[in-house]
């Protein structure tokens, strides 16, 4: 008894470091932005912050799900890319027949999404049902994706057509009330996936197949079902976030996407989410994000250090949060 | 003799922060003697073994070797000085071969090299005097649990153990595999060793040891030789109360009407053309030894495994190929494994207690208060004691995580239950309740099944008891007939011999 209420008062301790970590270090970043750059406070600054950081963000709620059920997608990056590729492809292609117009936009949003969801499909049939593992999976398919777009643009890079490039800007540069639609969207669906984490069935049902899934699977959970809605899920979310970036450069290239897949698992775990699964935090996600873009974003501003060591100093923020926020009961 | 060694505790005190758990103990274990260390769970036992192997530094006391007080590093520290502690689970690495495990850390090497020869004759020579017939070679997952009971004691005695201190040894053994590991204790008393070992099950306690001594609350509440004890005086001083009534009279009626009927129920591999009846009300036990097939026979029965054969539920046809459909139709299975199945040992009770029935307390959204009102009246109806709503599920005692997952498995609101192994590893005093909480079930109408390696378990619970041998029902005992000697023989299959000559 003693040993248990011990126990659970120094995790009590641990539990409060591991929820404000991620915050203080958020925290203390603004000042520090806000410290080096007068302009770092700016209402144009801080726009320009959120709506780039919505492209990993978008992805990195879904990779929450992933690695919280136990598994893991290195693919996202590449698919993000093939999904550009097909996107501005199909739009191409259906120009001289639909005319520039917002019905062939939507029919290349429809396309994002369905390629998404099935792209998300195939990773998960392979790792649930060919139970292959979820590494080896998507290692796979990321080299698969990225050739694909490759070829598909022959080495160059595809670009949207013209006019259809003055349909489609809106969408990553206008918005409502002065608030652009990538920041609105990332918002919409971090608020839904903290949700589902925190309060549905589906986010238990994740949280337990990630944390036992021989528990889950003899309390009636189906596993492989939770586990492939997972993958679908984050591929839906590659969709959605290639819609939101298409319209920014209106091109997809083979380096369209690289490494969107390191920093999204790099968001997620600074965030508290455990690597080997079992328990997650789509709030600290998000916070996750935003301390990745923000050091970029301060990097950029000031001149003390160069922008080049973003890399570097990124790496560092990661490795000190997995320091920070393990469990301190190793044993010796 | 200098390679006899006699181990005393001298007044030893422990305190985990400001929490007495030992108060004062002294035990001295002599070579070529058996002492056996019994108390409920939480009396003292954990900690009182690891003080004597260097895994925890007493508080207060002193330990002595021959008489020199002695402190242990560390138990490496205890091992090198031959005092060795054998887990209740087992400390064995699943990918190696035996040899490789019994020599893990202590691998004898020629040059850079290893010498496997030298390590190969050792090895075979260590199972020998141990009468183990296990292959060195073989792969520790694929042995049986009897056999990695032995790996570890060749292990212990491969590092020189003159003082062999096992945890629980036969918790996770057959009684026949149970039979094994005591033959080989009465070697290792006749080669000097000194043995402590705890256990649950007082008729082994009385059949190989010397000396008793009985913890309760960090006390010692009574010590001295076996012959002194039985059963009754032992259960006695370990609760502080008598349990002479361990089992609970049969209180309702059993019913005639079929609640589960199984015929030809096939499990490839596990389990050959399997037919039962179980009645309203009634509670069936399952019997055999392990690796019978009595586990993956319900396992295929309730969709965990594929299977074939006919099953009808209240009279209707079904077939489970998932257990949440089980679970829709009324049937349950609560598994052996609370450690690897049962419990998420790393979330906290009111998570683990609704996992099983989450679509109940969903509407859209989890009605967390509805979950915290079903938490707080499992914690009444089945006596779970936490130290907080809070406390991970791991940090529980066995006998509260077992409460814990009954609530959790009644919760769906089964009308058959299978409950297989219900009170392993866990101390008397739970186990009654748990006897009781089975009884109040049939009482309630539910038809209960219950798998158990102890024979009195089943004896003493169920109304009717099956025995399985290598997958297939080898007979059915009832009534007067519901006998160890019964059920051991249908299960090691001398009566099978004699139906066959017929």
């Amino acid at each position: 008894m003693a040993t248990a209420v011990k126990n659970t008062h120094t995790k009590n301790m641990l539990l409060d470091l591991k929820i404000m970590g991620p915050i203080l270090a958020l925290i203390v970043l603004v000042l520090v932005g806000a410290a080096m750059n007068g302009n770092f406070l700016s209402a144009g600054n801080i726009s320009n912050v959120l709506s780039r950081s919505a492209f990993i963000g978008i992805i990195a709620v879904g990779m929450t799900f992933v690695i919280t059920a136990g598994g893991l997608d290195l693919s996202v990056g590449s698919m993000a890319a093939f999904i550009a590729g097909l996107m501005i492809l199909v739009m191409n292609g259906l120009l001289p027949t639909m005319g520039a117009g917002w019905p062939l936009v939507m029919v290349g949003l429809l396309t994002a999404i369905v390629a998404g969801t099935a792209a998300g499909f195939i990773n998960g049939f392979l790792i649930t049902t060919m139970r292959i593992d979820a590494f080896i999976v998507t290692l796979g398919t990321m080299g698969i994706y990225r050739s694909l777009v490759t070829w598909l643009a022959d080495g160059g890079t595809l670009s949207l057509d013209f006019g259809m490039r003055a349909i489609i800007r809106p969408i990553y540069f206008d918005g409502i009330l002065g608030i652009s639609w990538p920041i609105i969207v990332f918002a919409l669906v971090a608020i839904i996936g903290e949700v589902v984490m925190r309060r549905a069935a589906f986010g238990r049902h994740v949280a337990a197949v990630g944390s036992n899934d021989q528990v889950a699977r003899y309390s009636s959970v189906n596993v492989n079902k939770v586990r492939m809605m997972t993958y679908v899920f984050l591929g839906v979310l590659v969709g959605i976030a290639t819609i939101m970036y298409v319209p920014r450069l209106g091109s997809a290239s083979s380096s369209t996407g690289v490494l969107w897949e390191l920093e999204a698992i790099a968001a997620v775990i600074i965030g508290g989410t455990m690597l080997k699964g079992g328990f997650g935090r789509v709030w600290g996600t998000i916070i996750g994000v935003l301390i990745l873009s923000l050091i970029g974003n301060i990097l950029n501003l000031t001149d003390g250090v160069s922008p080049y060591l973003n890399g570097a100093v990124q790496g560092v923020i990661i490795i000190l949060a997995v320091i920070l926020q393990r469990d301190k009961k190793a044993e010796g | 003799m200098s390679d006899q060694l006699t181990l005393s505790l001298n007044g030893i005190c422990r305190s985990f922060g400001p929490v007495q758990v030992l108060h004062d103990v002294d035990i001295a274990l002599h070579p070529g003697q058996v002492h056996a260390l019994i108390g409920e769970n939480g009396a003292g036992k954990s900690t009182t073994m690891k003080i004597m192997s260097g895994y925890l530094a007493p508080t207060t006391g002193e330990l002595t070797l021959n008489g020199v007080p002695v402190s242990f590093m560390n138990s490496q520290d205890a091992e090198a000085q031959g005092v060795v502690l054998i887990h209740q689970e087992f400390n064995l690495a699943d990918q190696l071969s035996v040899e490789q495990n019994i020599f893990l850390g202590h691998e004898k090497t020629r040059g850079l090299f290893l010498d496997k020869a030298a390590m190969q004759a050792e090895t075979r020579a260590l199972l020998k005097r141990l009468n183990c017939e296990v292959d060195p070679s073989a792969r520790v997952q694929d042995i049986a649990n009897a056999d990695k009971q032995m790996v570890e004691i060749a292990k212990a005695l491969s590092r020189n153990a003159k003082v062999l201190i096992m945890d629980e040894p036969t918790a996770v053994l057959t009684t026949r595999e149970a039979d094994v590991l005591f033959e080989q204790v009465e070697k290792l008393k006749a080669d000097g060793v000194a043995i402590l070992f705890t256990s649950h099950k007082l008729d082994e306690v009385k059949r190989i040891s010397d000396q008793i001594t009985i913890l309760r609350d960090g006390h010692v509440v009574s010590q001295g030789p076996a012959s002194d004890y039985d059963e009754d005086q032992m259960a006695t001083a370990m609760v502080g109360r008598d349990v002479s009534s361990l089992y609970p009279m049969r209180a309702g009626e059993v019913g005639t009407t079929a609640a589960l009927e199984v015929s030809g129920l096939t499990v490839p591999g596990f389990a050959e053309d399997v037919s039962f009846t179980l009645h309203k009300g009634e509670i069936l036990g399952i019997s055999g030894l392990i690796g019978s097939g009595r586990t993956e026979m319900i396992e295929g029965l309730v969709g965990l495994r594929s299977a074939t054969g006919q099953v009808r539920l209240n009279g209707d046809d079904v077939r489970f190929k998932s257990p949440s459909q089980a679970q829709a139709a009324g049937l349950c299975y609560l598994t052996e494994d609370r450690k690897g199945r049962g419990l998420l040992l790393n979330k906290g009770m009111r998570e683990n207690l609704t996992l099983q029935s989450l679509p109940d307390f969903t509407n859209w959204l989890i009605d967390h208060a509805a979950e915290e009102v079903a938490l707080t009246k499992a914690i009444e109806e089945f006596d779970i004691r936490a130290p907080t709503r809070h406390v991970a599920v791991g940090n529980l005692s066995g006998g509260n995580q077992q409460k814990l997952l009954i609530a959790k498995i009644m919760l769906a609101d089964p009308s058959i239950v299978v409950i297989d192994e219900p009170t392993r590893g866990i101390d008397i005093g739970t186990k009654q309740q748990i006897y009781e909480f089975i009884h109040a079930l049939s009482a309630q109408g539910k038809s209960i099944i219950v798998i158990s390696s102890e024979m009195q378990e089943v004896i003493g619970l169920a109304d009717r008891v099956l025995v399985m041998r290598t997958g297939r029902i080898a007979g059915e005992v009832s009534g007067a007939d519901m006998t160890e000697d019964k059920i051991v023989r249908l299960a090691m299959g001398l009566d099978a011999q004699k139906e066959e000559t017929v």
